[in-house]
């Protein structure tokens, strides 16, 4: 198996607990990774992305090569469309809709929704709403762990169980919470496929 | 033996404490930082009382790193590639004078500038100070490097280079430590004079390290790190150093390289190598994550149409490199560009909400409408953010400390009112010996060093400035009468005002000190708490 995802937000939207995740997953299964973080200047609120390299052989190259990504998970909708160079042509690409807006020049959301619709395969899914919903607001980057999970080719217990290891020391209602998260993330997904 | 999952820059760390470290000696710098802060954090380090704190610059570090070394223990100094410009005296030097403990000096270079003011490539520095350098491929190869090193380092009675770049100190994969060994013990320099560059003395250690080139080369030849790999078609032959070797394997998934490949990642460069796949094929591509420097000395003075790379145009001459910039090389892509739809605006980093740099630089914007544009010297740290919208604060950012002599050499120039804006660790870290150039003069300059008690930009280090700051300016000649201070909040605005004016008016020297902590380490105090409670 292979999985080359992009990882998207904004410095400080905590992307790289999605990475956590799956990098646990894929450890426990025995898989080679390479993951590539943003340290530095760019994380005071600037773009920010993580290129995240599973596979059953050995990763080369720490970067993910342009137009060879197998989804995009971006945990804000404008910055998903700043990487769509890398997303192979039958890609996904999995948007949170809430907009992080600390530029003065954002653009109009309807535009960015308009744009992200242009893409072959694409879920935008209001994560934040969807952890507030479940009383874990802290949870939304699992939401959209979740409802990219359909795509990374590991079996879905996988997440679970990383989970499990990652919040484990945090008592079991943040476990469940998570657990509750990443399962709404993938139904989502399950029920709007291609909107 | 065990399996971790770590950043190249850990990987490093883990490396050097496993191979019986006793001091790392660094500043924070991108990509390094890392390195530094693992060791910090680290039980075995901590058991084994290995020196850890932050220097106060990357010239104390490599100082106090050679001198660990002097005692006999194996000693590491890291920095990113700008902060060996700082600590080159002693780098240079230190050739010279050759080690008793393994030292390895570990450079994290920054192509393509994510975090940095050039993109300077380290492996010059080595070449120019004739030391061997390990440039790894990868985080498994950074961790023998490093444990190994050490004993290399002894056997030739050198400091050794490890060159990294970003893509490799910020990457995390799979990495097989190996046993701890023992720590060296205390012993002196069987020569007690090795280490006294007197002209007599530097002389005779220079024509050894001279005579010890020829080993040096010797050993990249029989490395395992280089390696010839065969290749049917002659047409091309691939030289690949450092991570470029990834790339290289990238653009042949679960394909064999039809070509002859020589990776090398130990130098100085083995010419037997060189020579074979030189004389073996009828072009040479060479791919390096930097400068082309060895394209470069391939090319010599007269060029050589054979050798393609970085300096003929098959690859970028700037910017880091990356698999598909490597594709295009090799004729297995066609060039294109990255493509951000029209829509996606620029979102570049900003100043944290909160920041008490914020609130000074709302004073400064006020008083400097007063005097005019164009005199407020600055320096490296997150307040050179301020050069962007919406605070376009500041007109110059060189280098650590040039705030202060910049503004100084302006002054001296003839401008009035000329600001120097920099903060506590900067100072601390090359600032000070500035300021005693003004006092010295009594040049009418305004330093501000605006002082949030850590490092911020690379994440909140500890300022070795905490709490010294006014007994510093006090203690290199500064007036105390103008040495001010406020609390920058909004509240204070009015005041932060009035004492920037009235020190502008001052025609001396006049440093003023707004203090509040940064946001970010307060907020992780407050987290940190919540959790012990």
């Amino acid at each position: 198996m292979k999985a080359d995802i992009i990882l998207a937000g904004v410095g400080g939207q905590g992307i790289l607990s999605i990475a956590a995740t799956i990098g646990t997953a894929a450890l426990q299964q025995g898989l080679y990774m390479k993951q590539s973080e943003v340290h530095g200047m760019s994380q005071r609120g600037g773009d920010v992305s993580s290129n995240m390299r599973i596979s059953s052989t050995q990763v080369d190259s720490d970067l993910i090569p342009r137009g060879k990504a197998d989804v995009i998970i971006s945990v804000e909708p404008m910055e998903s469309l700043r990487y769509i160079s890398w997303l192979k042509p039958d890609g996904w690409l999995i948007t949170n809709a809430k907009p992080f807006n600390n530029i003065s020049n954002y653009p109009d959301i309807e535009e960015i929704y308009k744009e992200i619709r242009k893409v072959k395969n694409h879920v935008i899914i209001d994560a934040d709403e969807i952890a507030k919903e479940i009383q874990s607001a802290r949870s939304s980057n699992i939401v959209m762990l979740g409802a990219a999970s359909p795509f990374i080719d590991m079996d879905f217990d996988t997440f679970k169980k990383a989970l499990e290891t990652i919040f484990g020391s945090k008592g079991k209602d943040i476990v469940n919470k998570n657990l509750e998260a990443l399962e709404k993330g993938r139904s989502y997904t399950m029920n709007h496929k291609g909107n | 033996m065990n399996k971790l999952l770590l950043l190249g820059d850990e990987a490093i760390a883990q490396a050097a404490i496993d191979a019986g470290l006793s001091g790392v000696y660094a500043y924070p710098g991108t990509p390094s930082t890392e390195i530094t802060e693992y060791i910090q954090n680290n039980k075995t380090a901590k058991d084994r009382n290995i020196h850890s704190q932050w220097s106060t610059n990357e010239k104390t570090a490599m100082e106090s790193a050679i001198g660990m070394s002097y005692a006999g223990k194996r000693s590491m100094v890291c920095m990113k590639h700008v902060g060996l410009n700082v600590a080159a005296d002693a780098f240079m030097n230190s050739a010279i004078t050759g080690v008793n403990g393994g030292m390895i000096v570990v450079v994290a270079d920054d192509p393509s500038m994510h975090s940095s003011q050039n993109e300077q490539d380290s492996r010059y520095y080595a070449d120019f100070a004739l030391i061997p350098i390990l440039e790894p491929s990868n985080q498994q190869e950074a961790y023998d490097m490093v444990y190994n090193g050490f004993e290399l380092s002894e056997k030739f009675n050198v400091p050794i280079m490890l060159r990294i770049t970003t893509r490799l100190a910020h990457s995390r994969a799979s990495v097989e430590t190996k046993s701890v060994k023992e720590q060296n013990k205390n012993s002196l320099p069987s020569n007690l004079r090795q280490f006294v560059l007197l002209p007599a003395i530097a002389r005779k250690n220079y024509k050894v390290l001279i005579g010890n080139q020829a080993k040096f080369e010797d050993d990249s030849e029989k490395s395992s790190y280089n390696a010839f790999y065969e290749g049917k078609d002659k047409s091309l032959g691939i030289i690949a150093s450092g991570i470029a070797v990834n790339y290289l394997r990238e653009n042949f998934k679960e394909k064999e390289i039809p070509y002859p490949v020589l990776k090398i990642c130990q130098y100085p460069l083995p010419s037997d190598l060189i020579r074979k796949i030189y004389n073996e094929c009828k072009e040479i591509l060479v791919l390096e994550d930097g400068y082309p420097l060895i394209e470069g000395k391939l090319n010599g003075v007269l060029g050589d149409k054979k050798i393609k790379g970085r300096l003929t145009g098959d690859l970028p001459r700037d910017g880091e490199l990356n698999p598909n910039f490597v594709g295009v090389a090799l004729g297995l892509e066609k060039k294109s560009e990255i493509v951000v739809p029209e829509i996606v605006a620029p979102r570049p980093p900003s100043l944290c909400p909160g920041c008490g740099h914020t609130d000074v630089f709302n004073a400064l914007n006020e008083v400097m409408a007063e005097f005019g544009p164009g005199r407020v010297f600055s320096d490296i740290g997150c307040y050179t953010l301020s050069a962007l919208p919406p605070l376009n604060s500041i007109n110059s950012c060189v280098d650590m400390g040039a705030s202060v002599t910049m503004a100084k050499g302006a002054a001296d120039a003839g401008m009035k009112h000329a600001v120097a804006f920099i903060g506590d660790s900067t100072f601390t870290h090359s600032g000070m010996t500035g300021l005693l150039d003004c006092v010295t003069e009594n040049t009418p300059v305004t330093i501000i060093i605006s002082d949030n008690d850590t490092t911020g930009m690379t994440g909140g280090q500890h300022s070795n400035a905490q709490n010294r700051l006014h007994q510093i300016c006090i203690g290199l000649g500064v007036d105390e009468k103008h040495v001010r201070t406020f609390i920058p909040l909004k509240k204070n605005h009015e005041e932060a005002i009035q004492i920037i004016r009235e020190e502008l008016l001052y025609e001396g020297v006049s440093v003023i000190i707004p203090h509040r902590e940064c946001v970010r380490t307060l907020e992780r105090k407050h987290k940190d708490k919540a959790k012990h409670e």
